[in-house]
Parts: C-alpha cells; sequence; structure tokens
C-alpha cells in the first residue's frame, strides 16, 4: 500500500493537518526511537489506519507531575493524542466524568476492551495496612490496579514513582509503597518510563511506536527503552567539553558558572545517570535542567532519591578521572586520552549492568539510607 | 434525603471524595475526605536542608516549584540569608509564570466542562460562533472557517462513539445554560489553551531546565547563571529577549480570550455570583517580594486577613497563630485529639480508623479525611484567588480595585456577588490578568540587571553548613496559585530535624476541627441546589471554584520521635 504512506489519518486531515507536518510528526518520532528512516513510511501507514486504540491513565500515590508532564507534550500536541490517534477514555485530572460516571466508563474499558487497551500508570502503589493510604471511590488503589493492568494489552508506568515507587517509597517508606511492577507482579507487556517527570517525547514514541509494530521497542534490565535510557548523560551532555578541559564551577555564580562550566563538583550526576534528556530536551525541546545551571539529580535513575542523594555531594570517584586533576595537572593531550578511557568504562558499565541476567528480587534490594540519623 | 457521594472528584489534582446530603433538591450537609496520604515530610528527616526543596517540590507537580520557593525560603529564614535582588525576580517571574499557567488550565481543561457542553456546540452555527467570538474579543482565530474546523472535530469524535475524554460528562444536564454558538467557542479555546499552557511554560523551561519539576532553585539564590556577554550564560540578553517575547504572548491570551470568555460564561450563569458562599473568612500571607521578603509591605500581593465578610478591615497575619486540629482525621495528637498544635509543634502519628475498601460510605461523625484541619485563631479560612484579590481590594490596592470595579460593572453585579462559585473564578481569571500585566516588568528588569553587569544570583556565604549554628528553625511562605503555603522546618546538626508543610487545600478541603467547624469546601456547599442526584454537577462547580489540589493537601510529619507505623513491605 505504497499509496497509503502519502494519506494522513482523517481525523487530522479534517482539521487541516498538512501532510508536511504529518511527515515531519513521523521522521520525528522514528529519530526519537533511534529507528532507520525507512521505518517512516511503516509509522504514516499505521497512524493512518490505527483504529483510536483505548487507553486509561491511572493515579496512584502521584502528585501529577507525569500527567502535566503529558500536557506539555509538543511533538505531537496533547490534544492530537488524546482526541485523534488514541481514546483516551479515562484520566482523572482531565476527564469530563466525575464519581459513579468515571468509574463506570474505566469500569466499561475493562469489560469491553479486554486485552486490547493500554493501561498507563502514575504514581506508587501502597502495600501496607490493606491500602488504606490510597482509595478511589472507595477501593484500594492495589486492587485497581491488579483489575484494570492486569487486563491491559499493555501496560506503561510513567515516572519515577509509578516505575520503583519513587519518593514515596524513599526511607522510612511510611506507607508501605510500591512501583507497578512489584505491587502486581507477572503483568505482560510491562514498561518503564522513569524519571520525574517522564519525558512526553520518550512516551511519544512508545505510544507510536506500539501504535505502529504492536509491540514494545527494545528494553532493558528494568524494561525500560533502550532509546531513552541506553546513554549515559554525562556522555550525551553539552558542558562535556568543559568536563575533559578541566573547567568546573567551583562556586554558584562563579565565573565558571557564567561560562556554562562542568557541573560536576557542585554535585551533578550525570556520571551516573542514564536518560537522553540533554537530547530529547523539555518543553519544546527549550532546555534541560544541566543547561540551564544546576547539576543533574539522576531522576531517571533506579531508586535514585535514596541512591542519589545527597544531591549537592560531589560522586566520590568518576572511574578514571580524578576531578581535583586538572587539565593542567595533566595537559591536554593525556586529559583527552584518559577522558576517552573513562568514557569507554563507563560506557562498558552500563552495557554489563544492562545485561546482567535479571534476579527475583533484584530490584527489591533497599539502598543504603542517604539520610543522616 | 439522600446520601451523594462523588468519588473520585476529577479534574483536579489528587484524590478527593465529597459526600453530601440532599434534602429537597439542595444540600443540607458536606464531607470533604482526602482519600491518599504518601508522608514526604517523614521522609525528609534526616537529610540536607539545602536539598529540600527538590524532595518538597514533589508535593505537587501541578503547582510545581511553589513548595522549591516556600522550602528554600524556610531555610534561607532559619540561616539568615539573605537573597541577590536578581535572585528574587528569577523567583517572581518563575512563580508569575507558574500562577498565569495554573489558572489559565484551572479554568479550560479542570473547570469549563462544568459550565460548558461539549455535545451541545454540534448545534452550533459556525457563522454565528465566529460573531458572537467578534463581538468579545479581537482574538484573531474567530473565522467561521475556524469555528467549523474545531466543530469537525468534535463531530468526528462523537461518529466514533469513542468520546474519549468527554465520555463520561453530565452532557445535556439541565443545569447547562450556555447557547451552542458559546459552548463551540469554548470547545475551541479549551484546546487553544492546550497549545498556550505548552507554549507559555518555555519561560519555566529556560530558567529551570524543564517544567514540571524545575531544577534551578538553590538555598541562598537560584542557579540561572547571569552574564551580559557569555552564551554559557542561563541568563543572558538573549535569552532576556526570548523571555520577554513569550511573557508578552500570556497578555494576549489572557485579555483577548481568558477575561472574555470568563466574563461571557458568567453572564449566563448569574444564579452562581449567589451559590457557594463559604466561610466568609479570607487569608493570604501576602507574595512576589518586591524587594526583601521581610517586606511585606512591598510585597506585590498585600497580605491579610477578612472576617466575616467585613471588607472595611483588613487584619494583620502573624503565624503564630496558625494551628492545626486532627479531630476529624486519620491522625493520632499525644496530647490527645480535642487541641490543635501550631506547625513547629506538630505531630503526626498517621492512624487510619475508616472503613476497610472497597467501602461505600465514610462514617463522617469520627475522622474521616487524611487531610488536617488548619486554624487561625482557631477560625477556617478561605484562601487563593479570591482571598488574595479581595485584601488587596480591601487594602485600597488602587489597580485591583479598578479591575474588579470594571468587572463588576460588566457583569452589573454588585461587591458582594464576589463571595461566591463565580466569584472565585473570576478573581482567578483577574489576577492572572494582573500577574500577566506585571511580569514582563520582572523580566526587564533582570534584562537591565544584567546588560548593567549586575550578576549576583546566589549568596554563597552560607552554602557551607560548617557555617551554620548548631540548630536554626524558619518559616518559609508563598501565595500559591490555590492559596497560602507555609512550610516550617527545624535544623540540627546540619541535617532536618522536622519539617511541616501547611498548603492551601489543607485550608480548604480540611475536615472539621474539634468544634466541628467545617473546612471551606463543606462550608461552601450548603444550600447548593443538586438537580439530579445521580449527576451532581453543582457540587463539582463549587468544588473546582477552590482549584482543588489534594496531593498537596495530605502531609505528615513527627516532630519528636514518636514510634511510626513502618510498612510492612
Amino acid at each position: 500500500m505504497n499509496s497509503g504512506t502519502r494519506a494522513i489519518p482523517a481525523a487530522l486531515r479534517a482539521r487541516g493537518v498538512s501532510r508536511r507536518d504529518f511527515v515531519k510528526f513521523c521522521s520525528s518520532m522514528v529519530a526519537t526511537l533511534a529507528l532507520p528512516p525507512r521505518y517512516i513510511g511503516a509509522v504514516m501507514k499505521a497512524l493512518n489506519e490505527a483504529n483510536r486504540p483505548v487507553l486509561v491513565w491511572l493515579e496512584f500515590q502521584d502528585c501529577a507531575g507525569n500527567s502535566e508532564s503529558m500536557l506539555r507534550s509538543s511533538n505531537p500536541p496533547v490534544a492530537e493524542f488524546v482526541l485523534d490517534l488514541l481514546s483516551w477514555e479515562y484520566h482523572e485530572i482531565l476527564m469530563a466524568g466525575a464519581g459513579k460516571q468515571a468509574e463506570d466508563a474505566l469500569e466499561r474499558v475493562v469489560r469491553e476492551h479486554a486485552g486490547e487497551y493500554i493501561a498507563v500508570v502514575e504514581g506508587a502503589i501502597p502495600t501496607a495496612d490493606g491500602g488504606v493510604y490510597c482509595t478511589i471511590g472507595g477501593k484500594a488503589a492495589v486492587d485497581i490496579a491488579k483489575h484494570v493492568c492486569g487486563s491491559a494489552a499493555a501496560n506503561i508506568a510513567v515516572g519515577a514513582c509509578a516505575w520503583d515507587g519513587g519518593l514515596v517509597r524513599s526511607n522510612p517508606n511510611p506507607t508501605g509503597a510500591l512501583g507497578l511492577h512489584e505491587a502486581v507482579p507477572g503483568l505482560r507487556n510491562l514498561i518503564n518510563l522513569s524519571g520525574c517527570p517522564h519525558n512526553p517525547a520518550n512516551t511519544a514514541a512508545v505510544l507510536v511506536h506500539y501504535l505502529t509494530f504492536h509491540d514494545l521497542p527494545a528494553l532493558d534490565q528494568y524494561n525500560r527503552p533502550l532509546f531513552a535510557y541506553g546513554d549515559i548523560i554525562h556522555d550525551l551532555c553539552e558542558r562535556r567539553a568543559h568536563y575533559d578541559a578541566g573547567r568546573f564551577v567551583e562556586e554558584w555564580g562563579d565565573e565558571g558558572h557564567r561560562k556554562g562550566y562542568c557541573l560536576y563538583k557542585m554535585g551533578c550526576k550525570g556520571p551516573e545517570a542514564n536518560y537522553n534528556c540533554p537530547t530529547v530536551r523539555w518543553n519544546d525541546g527549550t532546555s534541560w535542567p544541566v543547561k540551564a545551571g544546576h547539576g543533574c539529580i539522576a531522576c531517571a535513575s533506579h531508586r535514585f532519591w535514596d541512591t542519589k542523594s545527597p544531591f549537592y555531594k560531589r560522586l566520590p570517584s568518576v572511574p578514571g578521572f580524578g576531578v581535583d586533576v586538572t587539565a593542567d595537572q595533566i595537559g591536554w593531550v593525556a586529559t583527552g586520552a584518559v577522558a576517552a578511557a573513562m568514557v569507554a568504562q563507563v560506557a562498558g558499565n552500563a552495557l554489563r549492568d544492562r545485561l546482567r541476567p535479571k534476579k527475583a528480587g533484584d530490584e527489591a534490594d533497599e539502598p543504603e539510607d542517604s539520610r543522616r540519623a | 434525603m439522600a446520601r451523594i457521594v462523588v468519588d473520585p472528584v476529577t479534574r483536579i489534582e489528587g484524590h478527593l471524595r465529597i459526600e453530601a446530603q440532599v434534602d429537597a433538591g439542595m444540600i443540607s450537609d458536606a464531607w470533604s475526605s482526602g482519600t491518599m496520604f504518601r508522608g514526604i515530610e517523614l521522609i525528609l528527616r534526616g537529610r540536607d536542608p539545602r536539598e529540600a526543596w527538590i524532595w518538597a517540590q514533589r508535593i505537587c507537580g501541578v503547582c510545581t516549584m511553589v513548595h522549591a520557593l516556600a522550602s528554600v525560603n524556610a531555610v534561607e529564614d532559619a540561616l539568615g540569608i539573605e537573597i541577590p535582588a536578581n535572585a528574587q525576580l528569577v523567583r517572581n517571574i518563575i512563580a508569575a509564570t507558574q500562577t498565569i499557567q495554573d489558572h489559565v488550565i484551572h479554568f479550560y481543561h479542570l473547570h469549563a466542562l462544568d459550565w460548558v457542553d461539549v455535545v451541545s456546540s454540534l448545534k452550533a452555527d459556525p457563522a454565528k460562533t465566529s460573531q458572537l467570538a467578534q463581538s468579545i474579543s479581537d482574538w484573531p482565530l474567530s473565522s467561521e472557517k475556524y469555528f467549523k474546523g474545531v466543530q469537525d472535530r468534535v463531530k468526528a469524535l462523537v461518529a466514533s462513539k469513542q468520546l474519549s475524554l468527554f465520555g463520561a460528562g453530565y452532557w445535556g444536564h439541565p443545569a447547562y445554560h450556555l447557547p451552542p454558538e458559546a459552548n463551540l467557542m469554548a470547545v475551541a479555546h479549551y484546546l487553544e489553551a492546550l497549545q498556550f499552557q505548552k507554549q507559555f511554560i518555555r519561560i519555566h523551561a529556560v530558567l529551570g531546565g524543564k517544567n514540571p519539576h524545575l531544577q534551578t532553585f538553590l538555598v541562598g539564590g537560584m542557579a540561572t547563571a547571569m552574564d551580559p556577554n557569555e552564551p554559557g550564560a542561563t541568563i543572558n540578553p538573549e535569552r532576556i529577549d526570548f523571555l520577554l517575547e513569550v511573557a508578552k504572548s500570556a497578555q494576549d491570551f489572557v485579555n483577548q480570550v481568558y477575561i472574555p470568555d470568563v466574563l461571557a460564561v458568567a453572564a449566563f450563569y448569574p444564579d452562581w455570583f449567589g451559590r457557594g458562599e463559604g466561610l466568609g473568612n479570607f487569608m493570604s500571607y501576602g507574595g512576589f517580594p518586591q524587594g526583601s521578603i521581610k517586606d511585606s509591605a512591598n510585597f506585590f500581593l498585600p497580605r491579610g486577613i477578612i472576617l466575616n465578610r467585613d471588607l472595611t478591615t483588613v487584619h494583620p497575619v502573624d503565624t503564630v497563630n496558625v494551628s492545626e486540629y486532627v479531630s476529624h482525621s486519620w491522625y493520632d495528637y499525644s496530647s490527645g485529639d480535642q487541641s490543635g498544635k501550631h506547625p513547629y509543634d506538630g505531630e503526626t502519628n498517621p492512624k487510619y480508623s475508616g472503613p476497610k475498601p472497597p467501602y461505600e460510605f465514610l462514617d463522617v461523625n469520627e475522622k474521616y479525611s487524611w487531610l488536617k484541619s488548619p486554624r487561625y485563631q482557631d477560625q477556617p479560612m478561605e484562601v487563593g484567588p479570591l482571598a488574595r484579590l479581595l485584601i488587596a481590594y480591601a487594602a485600597g490596592q488602587k489597580d485591583v480595585q479598578a479591575l474588579v470595579n470594571a468587572a463588576l460593572a460588566k457583569l452589573k453585579a454588585p461587591a458582594t456577588a464576589l463571595f461566591s462559585t463565580l466569584g472565585r473564578i473570576a478573581a482567578r481569571a483577574l489576577e492572572t490578568q494582573l500577574l500577566a500585566e506585571r511580569l514582563p516588568g520582572w523580566v526587564q528588569q533582570l534584562g537591565n540587571n544584567v546588560a548593567q553587569g549586575d550578576v549576583r544570583i546566589h549568596n554563597g556565604e552560607k552554602w557551607d553548613p560548617k557555617s551554620w549554628p548548631k540548630s536554626a528553625r524558619g518559616f518559609g511562605f508563598f501565595e500559591a496559585p490555590r492559596g497560602s503555603l507555609g512550610h516550617w522546618v527545624e535544623i540540627e546538626d546540619a541535617a532536618i530535624k522536622n519539617y511541616q508543610a501547611v498548603v492551601p487545600s489543607t485550608w480548604n478541603a480540611g475536615p472539621r476541627d474539634a468544634r466541628g467547624q467545617r473546612g471551606a469546601y463543606e462550608a461552601a456547599l450548603l444550600k447548593t441546589p443538586v438537580a439530579d442526584p445521580d449527576r451532581p454537577l453543582e457540587i463539582l462547580r463549587t468544588v473546582h471554584s477552590f482549584d482543588p489540589c489534594l496531593a498537596c493537601a495530605v502531609h505528615v510529619v513527627d516532630a519528636h520521635g514518636h514510634a511510626y507505623a513502618r510498612a510492612h513491605a
């Protein structure tokens, strides 16, 4: 159906979306997914033919930051997702219906679209004391999650809390909060989009991938898509050249800060963070935290609240490169060589981490409490 | 006589449940319950106070940054840190941007569907819609063809039998009064506002790296390095130009779309100027310092209290008078549940005593919410845009008086009409207008400073914890979009010993106190007519007029190391 790729979804055409814009959108999705350009045709065809699959978005112990992040989606704009490409049948923060009508809408999806719909989960799920720490419509969050996610074709956990319990699960975890995969073990087609919040560019790409191939993209050991979490922020960072040259911010607002030097000494966790933040950026590709002048807090890393804090404490040892060894001491040539070796080593660590076979209880490990007693 | 339950109350942040008693088609009593609890303040104990804002910010992702700001304010207050003028300007710009965006999203995406019947828009004549739009505004997107396109989009949705987010609405409810053309115009603006909010918030991306959850605050200032000549600086002349351009775009949208829409919608619902009245007590901590944060006389939004609808007197605020009750909240106080506690002395021992889920009704005579009941001198207070506007009005602030009087004249309503559901909506819109007018001035001032070489953005004198006293405590505050926000922090040996947040939606959505005094939602729902108990649209109207934010409202602190029910994870 070669001519089919020339068309655009009827709903988009009806309101004057040009073929050019549609191709641009499909191309950007393919690029985000790190697929070869030859897939553009397939994506266009699939979106054109998609019969607006049903999506439900569940919020549990959340701050709604991931919902808000979705509202900031620019490619495609959220209205297209919600109205034209998918049928967004349940999402507390946005849906027209309330109370019984809202609960009925959710129940209808589970009943009439079992095995077909996409469930998105935001927020942690409290499991202590019979689930009393989060109820919706009088029902415990964990029971809702079992009921709704258990019948979904695919489950997408957005944000740190839905993935691994996030901040809610941080020590001392007052409510027994867990991520979706632990609260409801054995879910099929589960993908985790970590980050605090998730980046809607990645979520859009996952949804488009699913609409196109009826499958999830390649995942890492944490069920996160490799296209978004396969690289280290430090390697993608626009301030990287300053790190390699030994040019660091020493104090907030100093000359180095004004010149955009490396934030490593101010506690930046970029060398230990996997996320495509520096390349996809945020809010229409406008910026990202390191560009805006503050260190990375590794918000897409596993149990980052406990494992990556204190956030202003310098990482103790980045492999292969001592912070206090400056470019002046090593010399330019040596710096380059050391940095290159470091990249290789860090990349190697990440790869090894990813290839490490999954063990039961891997993610249930309690990180050391970073708090001062 | 029937008990109505609305759970979940949707189009809000968080998990809210309303139970209401309806007699002869009118609400005779109401109970507001927060049904989710996380315990963030407990999680904060023992951590570095300099990073408390990163954690506290996650209290809310909708009014993201308000808790970050209150947190750095609190720690700076504790340690006696004064921040540079530029840092205060950046904070004002970020906060004003937040408030403007939040208010626009609230009106169009969280509240409008209580007044706008989406399905009715199918019956509209696009030509007449165009005439209507052009009669109330110069906004350029107003052609017949444009509205026809929007209508076709709604038509395609309805024809597909998958109405998506619009699926379960109360369409056709007798309380909807807008003509089809006004409904179509509002649907168009709903979609435009989705576009506006994400474009406008790029101010946060420039200054904070991302939204939600900006990453740019520092105890002592901001991480937005400034330099007139450096492309690598977060704030330089080029960025100032960009910020100015985006900031000004808000004026266009607010003046030409938001304000005319609010006035047009309000004109069709005059009854709602007499409903949803509520407590009649209003409080504001004041916000947007234009100078030192200690100089409350110089705030852009004034501080004060109005009691019993008396606009002739603005009472002073002293936060020593704030206390919280747990008489109807799922917590225990060691000294008994009948007395309140100041946040510095606060304790929270969660003790759920509600029905075991799944449940049908709460036992509202006992404890029935995860929210506490904050009180000021034992009085319940309403906080939020209406409170701020009334206090500014009563305090004699000329620009506010002019704006309010003009709006009231257009609506042919007296000032007392403001004590109502529609009054809250109007106040929110007018506040947005005020801030949208003020915002470019702050950006320009920042631009002038950087151009003149004033690049001070952080006061690092007390960055090193070795410079801190052994113990300290401080109060941070901010007038968040939804009202008065306070953070209380106690620091000992360079770590957080105690942390407490008393937030806007706790004031508004909290349950009854020891004396049985209702919270603001509960009071406002009294005497509201309910035409169809199976579709309680009227309850949504009044509750939504407060812009509930429940994740913020539920919190926990344990000041004295009381044993805490650890999770059985």
